[in-house]
This record gives structure tokens, sequence and C-alpha cells, in this order.
């Protein structure tokens, strides 16, 4: 904590933390917005949120530096990867355009909005001097925000202990979701398996990888006739795209290949 | 240094997000980019603390983290429904409203 206040209030060691971690931050977010996959998405928000609590940190804002990497890199990123998991990994986001011409739009309107804000901003300080909060972090940073938060502000502190139990309970209901029809039993599931339409799954399906080649989750089985089995691999590999090609693990293939190297 | 520079930085994060809100089109990439323009601002309250010399930007910034909190579990928690009853999650899919 010294050392962060060292760096809040020395000038030069803050000006080369900014000016490396700002244009990174900015090259983050930007990064966000282009990137295909939601999972990079969030590892480059992580990112943002890192330098952000780092940002905290330099300007004497210790307690809020540290609940940023404890709540927003720890729990709300969690979060999010945990949903995409849940939501799945095939459901990647196409970057065409569904409007017409939303995007030659969004980007004017962006590029007006921030320099208006960048105009703003700059008029907002009038080239006023940063007092800075060495007079009101004498006691301890995290004395000061107790302080704030169980004397002027303990109502709204109380009402917002109230929204979060009730975001947890709205999450609970819209979670929630009930079994309309019958559990299958055991005998149910054996009769549909062997009544189906085909007796090819009876014995189950079967399992991925190509024996004494190539024995891995991502290589879809070889028949008795040489004919991969793409049933083998998992549904979610194969929409990820990460099924291997079976070719080069093919026996006419590898009979070839070591007809060639004699 | 001058303390504005972190407020320039907030601006520009915002506008980051707010353009990630309107182009992309997945539903969890959107809500992370309303959550980069929550950060955003919490940045800029920070700074206006420190540019002021009291606590309360800071007090304010952390009621943010906690409100913003609650929007990240209710509205994962409406993207996971919406997931379940469409099997998408991406905005286009969810017009109901306008057929």
């Amino acid at each position: 904590m010294q050392l962060a206040l060292e760096v809040g209030q020395t000038a030069t060691p803050e000006a080369v933390m900014f000016w490396i971690l700002g244009p990174l931050s900015v090259v983050a977010a930007l990064g966000m917005l282009l990137v295909k996959k939601a999972v990079h998405s969030a590892i480059l928000m992580a990112f943002v949120m890192v330098v952000l609590a780092i940002f905290y940190i330099a300007q004497d804002a210790v307690f809020l530096g540290i609940v940023q990497v404890v709540v927003y890199t720890g729990a709300v990123m969690m979060l999010f990867l945990f949903i995409l998991m849940l939501v799945g990994v095939d459901t990647s986001d196409s970057l065409t355009e569904t409007i017409s011409g939303l995007r030659p739009i969004a980007i004017t309107a962006a590029i007006g909005f921030g320099g208006l804000m960048v105009a703003l901003l700059g008029r907002a300080t009038l080239g006023r001097d940063a007092v800075g909060l060495s007079a009101a972090n004498a006691n301890g940073n995290v004395e000061g925000i107790a302080f704030a938060l169980f004397s002027t502000y303990v109502f709204p502190f109380e009402v917002v202990s109230a929204l979060l139990i009730t975001a947890a309970m709205g999450a609970m209901v819209l979670a929630h979701s009930q079994r309309i029809t019958a559990r299958p039993t055991q005998r149910q599931l054996s009769i549909n398996r062997f009544r189906g339409k085909s007796l090819g799954t009876a014995a189950g399906l079967p399992g991925p990888g190509v024996y004494a080649r190539h024995n891995a989750v991502d290589v879809p089985a070889l028949l008795p006739d040489g004919t991969p089995a793409p049933s083998s691999v998992n549904a979610s590999l194969e929409a990820r795209g990460d099924m291997l090609d079976y070719k080069s693990f093919d026996l006419a293939e590898v009979n070839t290949q070591i007809e060639e190297e004699k | 240094m001058d303390a504005s520079n972190y407020l320039y930085i907030s601006a520009l994060l915002f506008t980051i997000g707010a353009v990630g809100v309107v182009v992309r089109r997945n539903a969890i990439v959107v809500f992370m980019c309303i959550e980069l323009m929550l950060n955003a601002a919490n940045l800029s309250l920070v700074t206006f603390s420190r540019i002021n010399g009291n606590l309360d930007g800071q007090v304010m910034a952390f009621f943010t983290m906690v409100v913003a909190a609650c929007e990240v579990v209710v509205g994962l928690a409406i993207i996971v429904a919406i997931y379940r009853s469409r099997r998408s999650a991406s905005v286009d899919d969810a017009s109901l409203l306008k057929r």
C-alpha cells in the first residue's frame, strides 16, 4: 500500500505506467469488438478489468482496486465463462451485419460521441491540478471509505443489500426449470434402444480414436470397412471445428505410405 | 501527469463499449460490453474523487460495482433462460414481439 501511495504521488512513474497500460487497455477493448469467439472477448475483458484495477490503485483508491480484482476478474468474469460453457461453444457469433448499414452508423455515432465526451471532459477539470487524496486517506483508504459508507451513505448501503438479495432470488427463479415429462425409466430406455429405427446404436455409440495410430477423442473411429464414423466424436467438438481429419489415419493411406517409403 | 488523462481513457472505453452493444450479436458479448461501460464510468468516478480530494466518488464507484454484480447475475440468468427455450444466444433471434 505504501508503494501504491507513492506511485500515486510521484508524477513520473505514474505517467510511465499510464502510457503503457492506457493504450493497451484501449487496444484490448477494441479487440473485444473484433474477435470472433466469445471466450476471447471474455479474456480481453478480464485484461481491461485488471488494468482498471491498477489504475484505481495508482489513484489512491486501494480498496476499490482490490475489490475490482476480487469482484470483476474473480467473480463476474468466472460467471461469464461459466455461462459461456453452459450456453455452448457451438454458438459462435457471426460478424456479418444483420441490419444493413448498422455498422457505419454505429461507428460514426461512436466517433461523434467519443469526440464530444473527450472535449467535455477536457473542459471539466479546467486545467486545475488534482487535489489528491492524501488528506482524505490520512487514516487509510479503507477506513475513509468505511466512514463514508456507514455514516453518510448508510441508507443507500442497506438498500443495496436488499437489491443483492432480490437479484439472487430473481436469478434462482429465472434459472429454475421444471421437468414437464416423467423421467424415462431404465426399462423404457432399453425398449427405445432396441425397438427404435435401427439397431445400429443398440450396443452404444462407437468410441472415438483410431486404435494403434491416434487414440484421441478428436479423431473419428474407423469402421471395419475403413470408413470413418463421425457419430463417434462428441457433437460439440465437431461443431467447434476441432474434429481431426481421419484421412491420415486411414488404413489404405497408411499402406500406400509404407509402400512409398520402401 | 494530468489526472484528466484517466478521464479520456474512460471516455474511450465507454464509447467502445457502446459500439459493442450496438454491433455485436452474441448476447454474452453484448453483456460484457455493458460491463465495460460500467467500468469506464467507475474509472471516471475514481478520477474525479482524486481531482476533488474527497472519497465520495469512490463510494459511488463501490455502489456501481454492487449494482453491476446484481445486473450480471440477473442478466446471465435471463440469457440462460432464453437459451433454454430458443437454443440460441443471439440477440437477433429473440424477436417475438416484432412478429
